[in-house]
């Protein structure tokens, strides 16, 4: 008789967990320059919900084995729950107003084993249960993070780290606090009404109608409070998710905040998200609530009418008054898993809120989606760009007609000014973005027919941001190969003058990073991340801006170890000190996306060009 | 608990909804509880007497009160969710202002993942735990209470057995809470973890994919996610083994009353409605139970996500104002006198050791020294984003720690080594110091970090979008706006920091030029590796392994200093020119 029966969660309190996250962008702002993204931009309307929650059931199917069980478990502990009122009805009528003590006697022994039983299957169910759902969740997670690992760089060009975080965490979270008490009360509620009904039916039809009528009524209740819920829920998540990015955002930012006094502005700005998230939290929570005492309101009428017309029945004759001892039970009984699934219907809001977020993400196109599964085996290293085309947003050409051809064995040096397109064609090489028109070749094959991943472990690039993961100096440089023994990581150190750094540091090579590396300095950074590509000995070498921090005593010693790897690889080489580049056998010039100059150091002085003046500048005051 | 009180302060403000919450549950509660009663008597009295009216009567009662249950209920809802919301939001702000006001060495300690988890998830763990409170708690002591009030006054000797029921729950409830606890705030722990794992994930995403690392960080990750799976599971089990507790103990009671309810039925001792009666004032006590279970469920939660807030609330950021703060116009000179510096005071040799010098204001000062050798902690004391450890550092001759930390940092311009801009536009980014300036104003300092050309080539000019951390643009374009950035807040004092390192050497002798016009009486720190961008410096100190080797001219050190003569011959090279 438990009326309000198992994990008590379905109430309002669980309907609702903010989480979330949303339109990226604290400043409101995105789709810029890359404006494609804005194709893709955030749905703030809930849109298919019906697919959105089959998928999260797909992923409870994926538990087969534990939600039968859950099932079965569930219906048990249901017809035992079902069965306990009925023999309270019986020991009232049979036993204890005919006063016979014996039968009395088997009666609450009886009741005794079923609740005993009862209490162990809810014990079970709840276990299986929880395994399911937490099951459910963790492959989600473990989807969504694939998922970005697989999706090009342009999808991270403009979204907040945040609001993506915000999905793993908030929105996932949000799934899991719903799916786990509803899939239980789901079951049990719809077996309890069905039960109750039946044998309601059977006892007396005439007050079962009476308890029946609240049925329409509850369905009406909940359709109407619903709509208001789920865009609550919505809005709340996607605000979630937007006040995620800030705080990322800002924090790992901090220092220019600092430096800048910038603190009130960024509370500020803060502030009115938090807000936003309030009040569109207010709906969602508010409403949903609701079901609750306006469910209550219909049980409290049902028991009403049930004492009322079922006393007035039994003046009459048609009914016992242990027809309404039991009556009053079973109409508890069936209003309370309505009142439950009503409120189910409002918890799932919130799940579908979360999930199409999540799904969201994992319905963007992958970079590998159209891949070509052609392995590059050994690379001689030959490399060309034909007439390359490309731009970041459709409309602005960042490349105009790049055409180049690096021989196995060559150095490539690209000059120009900053913004020119420079690090776009180490982009495009490496395949972070395909280009608009013309073919990049690699030993003659356009890369675009191979496999990403078998040509970016060809490529051994030192990007212009040096990025360090939490974990030991050993970990950082081992990025490049996860294979290297210790001594490898040591002889590449040695090779990239970082090993004297790092044997200074408190733990030496064991010396924890923290985030991005802050407790070391800029130019310690790059020679780490140097470091991490010699001992990876690629087949082709990218260094972008490789040194630009490292002081020029320091440069000289890695120089010499830079041309011994370049030996035999072909290298690309981006930089602003000439004195890098003046060993290249090639140097392009590229000003505004187009190779204006083309040569060797000696060629490209006489030509009294470009070139020219930007070598001659560097030493112009010195003189 | 003393976090949960902490907590409960931000309540404050919320004063009447979190007391008319409770109000209106009391009253639904209430009347409630008067409808096994009227049954009762409509079962006893009405039916009995076969007293058609008085059975209407009743029933007509019943579903008045059922209306008071409706309006309280509602009332109930709303003003919950007012006050945890409201709650939840100031805490979220309170929380975030902290955060602001941590120094940059609070910051190297706490990882962001943990700090995002801490303003989200954990205020929603609070938020959730409030509203749920204001919405049952009131109702549960009532209810326990009224029942068991109710049903003693049936039946004196039945009651025995809630004496025996309540306080065995009870301590049930309260081992297995206190269980949870750790467990929580394990689970929170590891949210921090998997938090940090996709951070870094999207930060360093390039570099996962340039080294064809994502099946390693899928590992990485489900490991990660793993933990925080079976910390749930866990957690989640040792709650879950509540309910079936709760159902035991009070259907035990259930089984009890019918018995020895039966026995006294039978002695003609009590009413068969009255032993119905009962029956049902348990099934509310158990109901009650329930919910205090859940609440607890939600209690160990929140206790570990209290934990945690109020740990940042109350992390004391290690450089604040001194009370007597010092009012004056800053001018730009400023001294170091025998400072010593290091990050962390106890593990390591110090960054920077007794280092004095000292510059005039409006002079322009070069730092040049290896990688590592202490150029950027030395200019990070200057606006004091750290504190020396011993040494004084003083700005026109009054310590920095005399200042208010918000007038020192107005009046210097910084440009950090990496340049950090934040989504927003072109011109949100150069405004960040200074978010009145004029569009006038940021053009011209657009012009000086010869950053205008390049702005008015993008889409949209100074309205361009720019991603997070300026990812759309190149990396001389982000230190270039960095630079304009610093220049519009028109500082007495000017650093920058190697700044210039990604953009090309004819557009950085543009922007020295630009520099040595426009803010010729601002006292100037560069540092930066070519000799070039340094020697027509008014000092230039040469570092080496965090002391002092040399401060001079260019044409002192030229003959004084031999690192500097190395510094110099390293780059000579580049031109072929022999330096006459």
């Amino acid at each position: 008789m438990p009326e309000e029966r198992k994990d008590p969660p379905a109430g309002p309190a669980v309907a609702a967990r903010p989480a979330g996250f949303g339109r990226p962008g604290p400043g409101g702002g995105r789709g810029g320059p890359r404006g494609s993204i804005a194709a893709m931009a955030y749905a703030e309307k809930p849109k298919d919900l019906g697919s959105t929650f089959k998928r999260i059931l797909t992923y409870l199917g994926r538990q087969k084995g534990g939600l039968i069980a859950v099932l079965l478990l569930v219906a048990f502990s249901t017809g035992l729950e079902l069965l306990a009122p009925y023999l309270t009805q019986i020991a009232i009528d049979n036993y204890i107003i005919p006063k016979r003590l014996g039968g009395l006697a088997v009666i609450a022994l009886v009741l005794l084993l079923i609740y005993m039983t009862d209490a162990g299957v809810t014990l079970l169910y709840s276990f299986s249960m929880i395994d399911v759902a937490q099951r459910a969740v963790k492959s989600m997670r473990n989807d969504l993070f694939a998922k970005v690992q697989s999706l090009p760089i342009r999808f991270f060009d403009l979204r907040p780290h945040g609001e993506l975080m915000s999905r793993f965490t908030n929105d996932i979270e949000n799934i899991d606090n719903s799916i786990n008490p509803s899939l239980v009360n789901l079951i049990s509620s719809v077996l309890t009404i069905a039960g109750v009904t039946v044998v309601m039916l059977l006892i007396n039809w005439r007050l079962a109608i009476v308890c029946l009528l609240s049925v329409p009524m509850f369905t009406l209740l909940t359709r109407w409070i619903a709509r208001y819920t789920l865009q609550g829920f919505v809005d709340q998540q996607t605000n979630l998710g937007i006040l995620n990015g800030i705080i990322e955002e800002n924090v790992t930012g901090q220092k220019a905040i600092k430096a800048f006094v910038h603190e009130q502005e960024s509370i500020a700005v803060f502030g009115a998200a938090n807000l936003k998230l309030k009040q569109s939290a207010m709906r969602a929570q508010v409403f949903s609530g609701y079901i609750m005492p306006m469910g209550n309101l219909l049980n409290n009428v049902t028991f009403a009418l049930v004492v009322g017309i079922g006393g007035w029945m039994t003046i009459k004759g048609l009914a016992t008054i242990g027809m309404i001892a039991s009556f009053v039970n079973y109409a508890k009984q069936f209003a309370s898993p309505l009142n439950q699934i009503a409120t189910l219907y409002n918890t799932v809001q919130s799940a579908l809120a979360g999930g199409e977020r999540v799904f969201q993400v994992m319905d963007e196109p992958g970079e590998y989606q159209d891949e070509k599964e052609r392995e590059i085996g050994r690379v001689r290293g030959q490399v060309s760009f034909d007439h390359v085309w490309f731009s970041y947003d459709q409309t602005t050409p960042v490349l105009k007609d790049i055409s180049l051809e690096a021989q196995p064995g060559q150095i490539i040096a690209l000059v120009g000014h900053t913004g020119a397109g420079k690090t776009t064609i180490v982009n495009l090489l490496a395949r972070f973005y395909d280009v608009d028109s013309g073919v990049i070749s690699i030993d003659g094959e356009d890369i675009r027919n191979l496999d990403k991943d078998s040509v970016r472990r060809k490529l051994g690039i030192v990007l212009q941001d040096t990025y360090l993961f939490k974990g030991t100096v050993r970990e950082n440089i081992r990025y490049g190969r996860p294979g290297a023994t210790d001594e490898e990581i040591e002889q590449a150190a040695v090779m990239a003058n970082s090993d004297h750094f790092i044997k200074h540091l408190p733990e030496g090579y064991d010396t924890i990073l923290s985030e991005e590396g802050s407790n070391l300095s800029h130019g310690q950074r790059q020679l780490l991340s140097i470091t991490r590509t010699i001992l990876a000995g690629p087949d082709i070498l990218v260094l972008d801006e490789a040194t630009s921090s490292v002081d020029t005593r320091t440069e000289k010693y890695i120089q010499q170890a830079m041309l011994s790897l370049m030996q035999g690889r072909t290298s690309f080489i981006i930089a602003h000190r000439l004195s890098t580049i003046r060993e290249a056998d090639n140097i392009l010039v590229i000003d505004h996306g187009e190779i204006i100059e083309r040569g060797n150091h000696e060629e490209l002085l006489a030509q009294k060009g470009f070139y020219h003046d930007l070598y001659y500048s560097q030493f112009a005051r010195a003189v | 608990m003393n976090y949960f009180i902490r907590i409960l302060h931000y309540l404050k403000p919320y004063r009447m909804a979190s007391i008319l919450a409770p109000l209106f549950m009391i009253l639904g509660v209430t009347a409630d509880l008067t409808q096994p009663k009227l049954m009762q008597n409509v079962v006893d009295i009405g039916i009995a007497s076969r007293n058609l009216g008085y059975v209407i009567h009743s029933g007509a009662l019943m579903i008045g009160l059922a209306g008071v249950s409706l309006a309280c209920g509602l009332g109930s809802i709303y003003f919950s969710t007012v006050a945890a919301l409201g709650l939840s939001t100031d805490l979220r702000n309170d929380l975030f202002a902290e955060v602001q006001s941590l120094s940059f060495k609070n910051l190297d300690r706490l990882n962001t993942g943990h700090l995002v988890t801490v303003l989200t998830n954990d205020v929603s763990q609070i938020q959730q735990f409030i509203m749920m409170s204001l919405r049952v708690l009131a109702r549960v002591p009532v209810q326990i209470i009224g029942s068991v009030v109710l049903a003693v006054l049936i039946s004196p000797r039945l009651s025995l057995i809630f004496f025996v029921l309540v306080p065995s729950l009870m301590a049930v409830l309260l081992y297995l809470t206190n269980r949870a606890y750790p467990m929580f705030k394990q689970v929170q722990g590891r949210l921090d973890n998997l938090n940090t794992i996709v951070q870094e994930n999207l930060a360093g995403i390039r570099l996962v994919k340039a080294f064809v690392r994502s099946d390693y960080e899928i590992e990485k990750f489900h490991r990660v996610n793993d933990d925080l799976t079976s910390t749930n599971v866990k957690a989640s089990k040792t709650i879950a083994l509540l309910s079936p507790f709760m159902m035991i103990a009070t259907n035990l009671g259930v089984v009890a009353v019918v018995w020895f309810g039966g026995l006294q039925v039978i002695g003609g001792v009590l009413d068969v409605g009255k032993v119905m009666a009962f029956i049902n004032y348990l099934l509310m006590l158990l109901f009650s139970l329930m919910m205090v279970a859940f609440i607890l469920m939600f209690i160990s939660r929140a206790q570990a996500s209290a934990y945690r807030i109020v740990n940042v609330l109350e992390a004391r950021p290690d450089i604040v104002d001194r009370a007597q703060t010092v009012l004056h116009e800053i001018e730009g000179a400023v001294t170091f006198d025998r400072v010593t510096f290091g990050y962390n005071e106890k593990a390591g040799a110090p960054v920077l050791k007794d280092i004095s010098f000292s510059v005039r204001a409006g002079e322009s000062v070069a730092i040049l020294g290896a990688t590592g050798s202490g150029k950027s902690s030395l200019v990070q004391l200057i606006p004091r984003l750290y504190d020396v450890l011993a040494g004084q550092v003083l700005v026109d001759g009054i310590d920095v720690r005399d200042y208010r930390s918000e007038d020192l940092r107005r009046s210097i311009g910084m440009c950090l080594q990496q340049a950090i801009l934040f989504s927003g536009t072109v011109r949100d980014n150069i405004r960040f110091g200074r978010p009145a300036a004029s569009d006038e104003e940021v053009i011209a300092a657009a012009r000086v970090a010869q950053a205008h050309e390049f702005i008015t080539g993008l889409p949209d000019g100074y309205d361009t979008k720019v991603g997070q951390r300026g990812v759309n643009l190149s990396g001389g374009q982000k230190q270039r706006l960095a630079i304009a950035r610093a220049i519009l807040i028109r500082p007495r004092i000017l650093i920058l920091d190697d700044s210039t390192s990604a953009v090309d050497l004819t557009t950085e002798a543009r922007i020295q030029q630009a520099l040595s016009t426009v803010l010729k009486d601002t006292t100037r720190f560069v540092i930066a590796q070519r000799i070039t961008s340094v020697q027509g410096a008014d000092k230039i100190i040469v570092l080496h392994n965090g002391l002092i080797d040399a401060i001079g001219t260019h044409e002192e050190l030229i003959q004084t200093s031999e690192i500097y003569q190395d510094i110099f011959r390293s780059q000579l090279g580049e031109g072929d020119l022999q330096y006459a």
